[in-house]
C-alpha cells in the first residue's frame, strides 16, 4: 500500500448547521480501518463555505480532504455528484468507500457503485478488516448477524446510519492537506433538484427523547396505533416506528427506529405490539431500562427487555394510559 | 404512447416474514415455505404506472426476477391493469446481489424497448438495500429520483416530482427516459377485482432466462455478484426478562411503578 495515498475515503455531507454528524462518525471508523491497514483517510466534502466543516473533519482524524467548492453544487444534484466522486475514485483506487444512510448517500452511493462496478452494502452497523485485509461489513437479518464481503471489486462500499458509530473525540493538533478538486461548470443535469424544502415534524424528536415509545404490526390497525401514541403523548415520549408499522401506513417512515431508519438513545424505551427484530432492536442504542408488551409469550423481544408484559396491547395500552391520567389528575 | 415499465419484486409475506430464523446449530437459514407476496412498495410503484394509464396513452410491462412461483405476482399485476407480464427465472440468477439484480432487470428493459419511465419500490421488504433503482438507472443511463412522494408535472418529456428528503423534500426537475423509486405516499394501491382477474387470465406471462438476456452466465446470479454473505449468527439474549404477573390491572399497576421509579410518571 502506498503510504502517500488514502485507502479509506469517507463521502462527507454538510447540511444547515455544519458537517453531518454521521459523516464525522464516518471518519472515526475510517480512521480504524485506515490505521488496519496502515494506510491514509481521504475525504470528498462538496457544496459552499467548507472551510470549518473541513477542519472538522481533519480533527476527526481526515488526512486528506477533497474539496468541491462551487455554487452548482448545493442543494445535492445526484448526478454532478457522482462524476465527480467516481472521477476521483478512478483517480485514488480506495480499498474502502463509506457513505452515510442520509437521503443523500442512500441515492448517491448505489449511483457511485453502479458506475465503479463494485457491490454496496447497506445500513451496515459493523465494519472491521480481517486478517486478509477484506472489509467485514455486518448486518442485522434474520433474528441474527450476517457478514458480507466484497472480495474483489474495488472500492468496498458500505453506507453506515447517523448514530451507528460514535462520534470521534476531536483533535485541534491534526493536521491534513486539503486538495482542491475541479468542479465541472457546464453540466446537463438530467434530474436537476430545484429547491429543498424543510417540514416542521410533530411530537417530540426521537433523537433527544429521554423515553421513547415504539409501535409495531401488533396494534392491529390505525385505532391501536394512535393507543400507542396517547399513551407516548402524556408520557411525552418520542413514537417511533418498526417496518411493518410503516409499510400498513399507520406512520411515516421518519418514525422507523433501528438499521436503515433512526438511531436512538433514550434512558426507558418500551416496545408495543413488536416482536424485537434485530433491524429495529439495533436502533436503541444504551437505553437503561427495556419494556415490551406483547400477545406471543414465545416473542424475541422478550430477550431483549429488562420487564415484560404478557397482554394483548389493544388491552393493556389504553388501561394504563387511563391508570396514568388518573395518577396524574389526583 | 408512453412505454412504462415496472420492476416488481415476489417477497416472502412480511406478515410472517419474522418466522425466518437462522438455524442456531447450522448457522444457516432453515428451509420454510412462507408464501410470496409482492413488495409493499412495488404495488405503489405499480398504481403510479395504472394512474398514468388512466391520464394518457400508456402500455405497462411488469418486470419480475424470481423463481417460478413468483409467476404468480406477475399475474397479479397484470390483473391489477397491467398490459404485460414477463418473469426472469432462470437458476443462474440465484444468489444475486443488489448489483446483478439490478444487472440482470436492466438487460431485459434493454430487451423490452426504449422505455419512458421506469418505477419501481424504493426498497424492498426482505432485502431493504434502496440500491435497484439507481443502479438500474446507471445501467440504461437514465437520471433516476429516489423516493419519490408526488408526480406534480406528468406532461410530455419534462416532469416535476416531489422526493422525500431531509427533514422535508425536494422538488425535481426531471427528463424522460427516467427512473423513479416511490415511498407509499405517493398514492393507495387499488385492491384486485374480479373482473380484472378474469382478464388477466387470457394474458400471457413471458418468461425470460440468461440466454434470452444475450450476456455470458456469469455476469447474473451469485457470479455475477460483487458482494456475497459469509457467515450468519444469531445473537444471544442481552438481558435478563422479568414477566409482570397478574391480572390486567396487576400489571398496570405495576408498570406504572416501574416508570415512576425510572423518573417518568
Amino acid at each position: 500500500m502506498s503510504k502517500d495515498k488514502a485507502a479509506v475515503f469517507v463521502v462527507a455531507e454538510q447540511g444547515e448547521t455544519g458537517v453531518e454528524p454521521a459523516s464525522l462518525q464516518l471518519v472515526g471508523k475510517a480512521r480504524e480501518l485506515a490505521d488496519a491497514l496502515e494506510s491514509k483517510v481521504g475525504v470528498v466534502l462538496l457544496g459552499k463555505n467548507l472551510s470549518d466543516a473541513t477542519q472538522k473533519l481533519i480533527e476527526a482524524g481526515a488526512d486528506l480532504v477533497f474539496q468541491g467548492d462551487a455554487d452548482v453544487l448545493v442543494p445535492y444534484q445526484a448526478e454532478l455528484y457522482t462524476e465527480i466522486i467516481v472521477k476521483l475514485m478512478a483517480e485514488h483506487h480506495p480499498e474502502i468507500l463509506l457513505l452515510g444512510s442520509t437521503f443523500m448517500g442512500r441515492e448517491l452511493a448505489p449511483l457511485i457503485a453502479a458506475k465503479l462496478e463494485t457491490g454496496l452494502t447497506a445500513h451496515c452497523i459493523e465494519l472491521e478488516v480481517n486478517p486478509e485485509g477484506i472489509l467485514e461489513q455486518r448486518i442485522p437479518a434474520y433474528g441474527g448477524m450476517i457478514t458480507i464481503v466484497c472480495p474483489e471489486k474495488r472500492p468496498q462500499m458500505a453506507t453506515v446510519a447517523n448514530g451507528v458509530f460514535s462520534t470521534p473525540a476531536l483533535d485541534a493538533s491534526r493536521s491534513g492537506q486539503i486538495v482542491s478538486i475541479e468542479v465541472p461548470n457546464a453540466f446537463e443535469l438530467r434530474a436537476q433538484t430545484l429547491e429543498v424544502v424543510k417540514e416542521e415534524a410533530e411530537g417530540v424528536s426521537l433523537e433527544t427523547a429521554s423515553v421513547i415509545v415504539a409501535g409495531g404490526a401488533g396494534a392491529g390497525n390505525l385505532e391501536g396505533w394512535h393507543e400507542i401514541g396517547e399513551l407516548a403523548t402524556i408520557l411525552n415520549a418520542g413514537f417511533g416506528s418498526t417496518r411493518p408499522a410503516v409499510d400498513a401506513g399507520w406512520t411515516e417512515l421518519e418514525t422507523m427506529i433501528g438499521q436503515s431508519g433512526k438511531m436512538v438513545n433514550p434512558e426507558l424505551y418500551i416496545g408495543i405490539g413488536l416482536s424485537g427484530e434485530l433491524q429495529h432492536m439495533v436502533g436503541i442504542v444504551g437505553a437503561k431500562v427495556m419494556i415490551a408488551v406483547n400477545n406471543d409469550p414465545k416473542s424475541p423481544v422478550f430477550e431483549q427487555v429488562d420487564y415484560g408484559v404478557l397482554e394483548d396491547c389493544r388491552e393493556f395500552v389504553p388501561a394504563l394510559t387511563k391508570k396514568l391520567m388518573e395518577s396524574r389528575n389526583k | 404512447m408512453l412505454n412504462i415499465v415496472v420492476c416488481v419484486k415476489a417477497v416472502p409475506d412480511p406478515r410472517i416474514a419474522d418466522k425466518l430464523k437462522i438455524d442456531p446449530v447450522t448457522k444457516s437459514l432453515p428451509r420454510l415455505d412462507i408464501p410470496l407476496v409482492i413488495n409493499p412498495l412495488d404495488s405503489h410503484a405499480l398504481e403510479a404506472a395504472l394512474q398514468l394509464k388512466k391520464k394518457y396513452e400508456a402500455h405497462i410491462t411488469v418486470l419480475c426476477m424470481g423463481p417460478p412461483p413468483a409467476g404468480n405476482i406477475v399475474r397479479e399485476c397484470l390483473a391489477l391493469g397491467a398490459d404485460t407480464g414477463i418473469l426472469l427465472t432462470d437458476p443462474a440468477f440465484a444468489g444475486a446481489d443488489a448489483f446483478a439484480t439490478a444487472y440482470t432487470l436492466a438487460k431485459a428493459i434493454e430487451k423490452i424497448g426504449s422505455p419512458d419511465v421506469v418505477f419501481c419500490g424504493m426498497a424492498s421488504s426482505d432485502g431493504a438495500t434502496e440500491w435497484v433503482g439507481p443502479e438500474i438507472a446507471t445501467f440504461l443511463d437514465m437520471p433516476v429520483v429516489t423516493m419519490v412522494r408526488e408526480i406534480v408535472e406528468d406532461q410530455g418529456d419534462d416532469w416535476i416530482v416531489k422526493a422525500d428528503y431531509g427533514h422535508g423534500y425536494r422538488t425535481v426537475k426531471l427528463k424522460l427516459p427516467a427512473v423513479l423509486t416511490v415511498t407509499r405516499n405517493l398514492n393507495l394501491p387499488k385492491p384486485l377485482s374480479f373482473s380484472g382477474i378474469l382478464k388477466a387470465r387470457s394474458k400471457e406471462i413471458t418468461e425470460w432466462d440468461h440466454h434470452d438476456l444475450g450476456d455470458p452466465v456469469e455476469r447474473f446470479g451469485l457470479k455475477g455478484s460483487p458482494t456475497y454473505v459469509t457467515e450468519m449468527y444469531p445473537l444471544e439474549s442481552r438481558r435478563e426478562v422479568q414477566m409482570l404477573e397478574g391480572t390486567l390491572q396487576e400489571k398496570v399497576a405495576r408498570m406504572v411503578k416501574i416508570l415512576s421509579d425510572a423518573g417518568v410518571a
